[in-house]
């Protein structure tokens, strides 16, 4: 960046220019590069929950009294929300920032019941993708074999919510986008869970369309459409062909839709 | 052991499964020629492939598949914890319970009395000791015993198996990386 | 509490719903107040209940549900005619509390957390309510009873069974005290209301004063008083009904923290006052007093000072008939989320939300309530401030220490002869506290509540002040009789009950951690959890969205270093144990088969399960 004018801060020591108003992490991916992410989405207002795409921020080094060199870590903060700085030096692939990543994707596959051989989503599912790019063997931790219901009272739709991650997507493309708010939020804690805007609770019971962003925008497997299912095969799917972190790009804000 | 022998003696290996299909094991098989080089580098102790009913008390590899859903799997993965110096969980169920686990969310006695049940004639669950009593709910082997490494995949494809057993045989940490991690 | 009613009665139901929407004028910002009021009249919010406000307020009907059931003391299901609530504090345990719940329990034949069978009466637990100093105590329909006894739970069994409303109870029964142990500068203030306004001579020199007092906020996080009004008063107002606002934070939910209770019991108008020195600093019209649920009782008695202060002219329009200055002041009540302490979570449940913490920036001061530039400020820090305003800040800045002026409130209970209220000027040291309230052989302080500092007597010698160990009042005192490892649990099972969920780290973390402390509890734990157990302090710490979080593994890490032996004597030899129990894992095959020979357990003998359901085994004494 030799134009003077332009905003930039570094990431991993590289320099990334930045618009004002962007969060590190748009300004990142707008750059090429990667960071990981599960409740951020291109077309809508960093959210901030899922904290996969957790930096560090402005580390220093210095030197103590008998000349040894110390790392003071600089503040940890969610990419997506927290608005890039000039100048601002940011970690992202370090082994503390992986080893964090890998622990929370393993908080999330021990909370839900990820059985990724039976999934319709398998080779295109976001949780999947980023616990292979990061390199998670295992979930480490004891499974909650958490007892969660699937409705399928939807023409269209099936919900299991066995596989939700709570990224709240569906609730945001409802609302801000759909104008429908099918999908909220109760509970809280350890017992939040989705709910859909009927006194029954069903799906069925809302005004879901198949068409809706909200239909179409779960990074996982939960919101299902029916009457497709493993479409294409093993060995040619998303991430059998490319690495979640391959095209960084493909993940920039869409500009007239997060604005 | 022989103190004069020469340091390159073959590594044990013991294998089973558990909950499982053996898919892990067929898929063991599409290594294909490469076992030939594997078997100068190791040898079979417990396993499928040689039918030796316990391990050796000096088994350097455990490779086990499958979850843990009855008494029986635990008394085995015991014997493999004690007897293998290295634990490896190969498969999606060995690692999260796999399919085998999507009976968790419903309560094994209704399981029972719904699969025995005999139209007209009552619940016959069968009862006898040589059968092993069934766990409340299936469960991934690092919950039993302690693992050291994990191997995804249902099955793991052959490439994955070679790559990572060249890995450990050679001192390194597995690492697959593209293509070869798999959770499916 | 209406006794007799159905809640299905559909046109009783439908007429009190529109009756208290129509109170609030059918304004979705006040769904919190209007979800309390109805349960009060109707029990329980049933789906069709949640259906009518919902398009009563033109909201939708999940984002209603989903409000309802964030909050512990807005129930979904019917939970009986009485509810009763156990405190669950670790101060409340050290007092017995277990045992009179499960007392209480087997007299009503009733499980804890299930409702009995002629729907009369549930009994459950809640996080600390806030009377750490006379437990152990309980709410009966969110009315705190304090100091039970066997006996006590006797005659309370008794009224519940005879069905006698809750209003004819023993007065006794509901005593509250405020036992004001040692005043000084702000408790012990000559000052009649109306002074501190009567002092005032201008917003900038106000400001001015608040500045060069050195105030701090009192919450606990210390920042700079003044700073924050001057941010808030050159923020812009946005918007069609752009304004300014003032918030007082009375959630204080931090577990041994009752200071805010007594400050607004005792000293309602010095708060309200300081609430009115801030609006007329940041140009505020309304002030909004955010009380936590707990303390229900006192919104009676507030709302009568705040009438009080309307008539003598010190609240409403042209306040000592000085024209232009203008202010009001509601108080509003939350419903059982320690998490609305948090600023921005207050916030989003001050606008009837479920009390998420805001993503920052923007901060409160610029983007607040409404979205306006509002001021929060924890009851304590109004209270000084009004101080200040009458008295001038050159003699606050003189109390305490350099960078801690003034005094500081503590909330004194567990293990000393007197608990209570305790003011001090800032700089005063643990041991001079432990003296003054009779506390001996004390091995532990928990300064701070669950989320702060854990310290050990070689560390008796420091200061309560912002430059050594800040709190926001919590001061729980641990003698040698008790055991730190169950104290340390005890908060952690709070966190998993008080976590918003929001994000991964707190949501999942907090729970895995309590697992790892029950296991350890259970005599099933080896070293191999103790590491799981730093693996998820660590990243609860880095990634967690909010303090709740960063803080919730606190209580472990500090036990853990100063009170390891205490860990030690309860793991097992074998450095990795069973993430379950694996005899019991056969127990449902048992049952079908009828086999109970050697063949059908798991002779391991290290497995013998010490808690029971419900038990709460978790008795530290």
């Amino acid at each position: 960046m030799t134009d003077g004018q332009t905003n930039s801060f570094f990431l991993d020591d590289e320099e990334i220019p930045f618009e004002e108003g962007q969060t590190i992490i748009q300004a990142a991916l707008t750059a090429g590069k990667y960071i990981p992410h599960l409740c951020y989405h291109p077309e809508f207002k960093p959210h901030g929950s899922c904290k996969l795409c957790t930096v560090r921020i402005d580390s220093r080094t210095i030197t103590t009294e008998d000349g040894q060199s110390v790392k003071i870590p600089g503040r940890a903060a969610a990419s997506c929300t927290t608005p890039a700085v000039a100048g601002q030096h940011v970690e992202s692939e370090t082994p503390e920032l992986l080893d964090l990543r890998r622990t929370l994707v393993q908080m999330l596959l021990v909370e839900g019941n990820h059985y990724c051989p039976s999934c319709e989503k398998s080779g295109k599912c976001l949780l999947q993708g980023l616990a292979y790019d990061l390199g998670v063997m295992d979930p480490h931790f004891p499974q909650y074999f958490s007892k969660r219901e699937v409705d399928a009272s939807h023409p269209d739709i099936l919900l299991d919510f066995n596989r939700c991650i709570l990224c709240e997507l569906c609730v945001r493309a409802s609302a801000e986008m759909d104008k429908k708010n099918v999908f909220s939020l109760s509970g809280r804690g350890a017992t939040k869970h989705l709910i859909c805007n009927s006194e029954s609770g069903r799906l069925g019971d809302t005004n879901l369309a198949a068409t809706d962003k909200a239909a179409n925008v779960c990074p996982v497997g939960v919101i299902l459409h029916k009457r497709h299912g493993f479409e294409v095969p093993y060995g040619q799917r998303r991430f059998d062909k490319a690495p979640i972190s391959a095209d960084p790009v493909q993940y920039a804000p869409v500009k007239e839709k997060v604005r | 052991m022989n103190a004069a022998a020469p340091t390159k003696r073959k590594l044990k290996v013991a294998t089973t499964s558990l909950a499982g299909c053996f898919g892990c094991h067929m898929s063991f098989l599409d290594i294909d020629e490469r076992i030939l080089d594997l078997v100068e580098l190791v040898e079979f102790d417990r396993s499928p492939i040689t039918d030796i009913k316990h391990c050796s008390p000096d088994c350097d590899l455990g490779i086990i598949e499958g979850g843990v859903c009855n008494a029986e799997n635990v008394h085995v993965l015991q014997e493999f914890r004690k007897n293998c110096k290295i634990l490896i969980a190969m498969g999606a169920c060995a690692i999260n319970g796999g399919l085998p686990a999507q009976r968790n969310s419903l309560d094994i006695r209704d399981i029972l009395a719904a699969v025995y049940a005999r139209p007209g004639r009552g619940v016959h669950i069968p009862n006898d000791p040589e059968i092993p009593l069934l766990l409340n709910e299936v469960h991934p082997l690092h919950e039993v015993v302690k693992i050291d490494y994990f191997l995804p995949g249902c099955p793991p494809s052959g490439d994955a198996i070679w790559k990572f057993l060249t890995d450990l045989l050679a001192g390194r940490t597995p690492i697959l990386g593209h293509g070869l991690i798999h959770y499916d | 509490m209406r006794i007799a009613n159905a809640n299905g009665d559909g046109q009783d139901c439908g007429r009190v719903i529109d009756a208290v929407l129509s109170r609030h004028q059918r304004d979705a910002t006040r769904l919190m107040q209007i979800l309390r009021e109805i349960q009060e009249e109707l029990d329980w919010l049933s789906p069709q209940t949640l259906t009518a406000i919902a398009e009563g307020l033109k909201l939708p009907r999940a984002k209603v549900e989903g409000v309802a059931g964030f909050y512990h003391f807005f129930h979904s299901e019917p939970k009986g005619r009485y509810r009763v609530l156990w405190s669950d504090n670790i101060t409340d345990r050290m007092l017995g509390n277990a045992d009179l719940m499960a007392r209480m329990c087997k007299k009503l034949w009733l499980r804890p957390g299930e409702v009995s069978e002629d729907q009369l009466v549930s009994v459950d637990t809640t996080s600390c309510t806030g009377m750490c100093d006379q437990g152990p105590a309980m709410l009966v329909n969110y009315r705190p009873l304090t100091r039970m006894t066997p006996e006590r739970v006797d005659k309370v069994v008794d009224l519940i069974r005879h069905k006698v409303p809750l209003d004819e109870w023993p007065a006794e029964y509901f005593v509250v005290e405020d036992n004001i142990r040692r005043k000084d500068a702000l408790l012990g203030n000559d000052l009649a209301p109306g002074d501190a306004l009567r002092a005032m001579r201008g917003p900038a020199e106000m400001l001015e004063a608040i500045k060069a007092s050195g105030l701090r906020g009192r919450g606990g996080a210390g920042f700079s008083t003044g700073q924050k009004w001057e941010f808030c008063r050159n923020a812009v107002g946005t918007g069609a009904h752009g304004a300014h606002y003032v918030v007082c934070n009375a959630d204080e939910g931090e577990p041994g923290t009752f200071k805010d209770r007594v400050l607004l019991s005792a000293h309602a108008d010095l708060v309200f006052e300081g609430m009115t020195v801030a609006a007329y600093v940041i140009g505020a019209k309304k002030g909004l007093v955010y009380l936590r649920g707990e303390y229900r009782y006192l919104l009676d008695k507030l709302n009568a000072v705040l009438e009080k202060r309307r008539a003598d002219k010190l609240l409403g329009k042209s306040i000592l008939g000085q024209t232009g200055f203008d202010f009001d002041i509601e108080v509003h009540l939350g419903a059982g989320a320690y998490i609305c302490g948090e600023e921005t979570a207050l916030l989003e449940s001050l606008e009837g939300h479920r009390g998420v913490p805001r993503k920052r920036p923007p901060f409160p001061v610029t983007s607040g309530y409404l979205g306006q530039p509002t001021a929060v400020n924890n009851v304590e820090t109004l209270a000084s401030a009004a101080l200040i305003a009458a008295k001038g800040a050159a003699w606050y800045k003189s109390i305490g220490t350099a960078k801690s002026s003034g005094t500081k409130v503590l909330s004194i209970s567990g293990d000393c002869a007197r608990p209570g209220i305790y003011e001090y000027p800032y700089g005063v040291t643990v041991s001079q506290v432990l003296a003054d309230c009779g506390a001996i052989d004390t091995q532990a302080c928990q300064i701070a509540g669950a989320s702060g500092l854990c310290i050990a007597p070689g560390e008796f010698g420091r200061r309560i002040a912002f430059e050594d160990i800040p709190t926001g009042g919590s001061f729980m005192i641990f003698d040698n009789t008790r055991d730190m490892f169950e104290v340390a649990r005890n908060f952690v099972h709070f966190f998993v009950d008080e976590s918003c969920g929001f994000c991964t780290p707190c949501r999942v973390g907090t729970t895995l951690l309590k697992n790892v402390m029950d296991k350890i509890h259970d005599g099933h734990g080896g070293e191999y959890d103790i590491g799981d157990a730093q693996r998820v302090i660590k990243t609860l710490k880095t990634a967690s969205h909010c303090g709740l979080g960063q803080t919730a593994g606190n209580c472990v890490a500090d036990t853990l270093q100063k009170f390891r032996p205490s860990y030690e004597l309860r793991l097992t030899v074998r450095e990795f144990e069973p993430a379950f129990d694996l005899d019991k894992a056969l127990s449902k095959m048992r049952e079908v088969t009828g086999r109970d020979d050697p063949g059908a357990h798991f002779h391991i003998a290290h497995r013998k399960s010490k808690s029971g359901v419900g038990a709460k085994a978790g008795d530290v004494s």
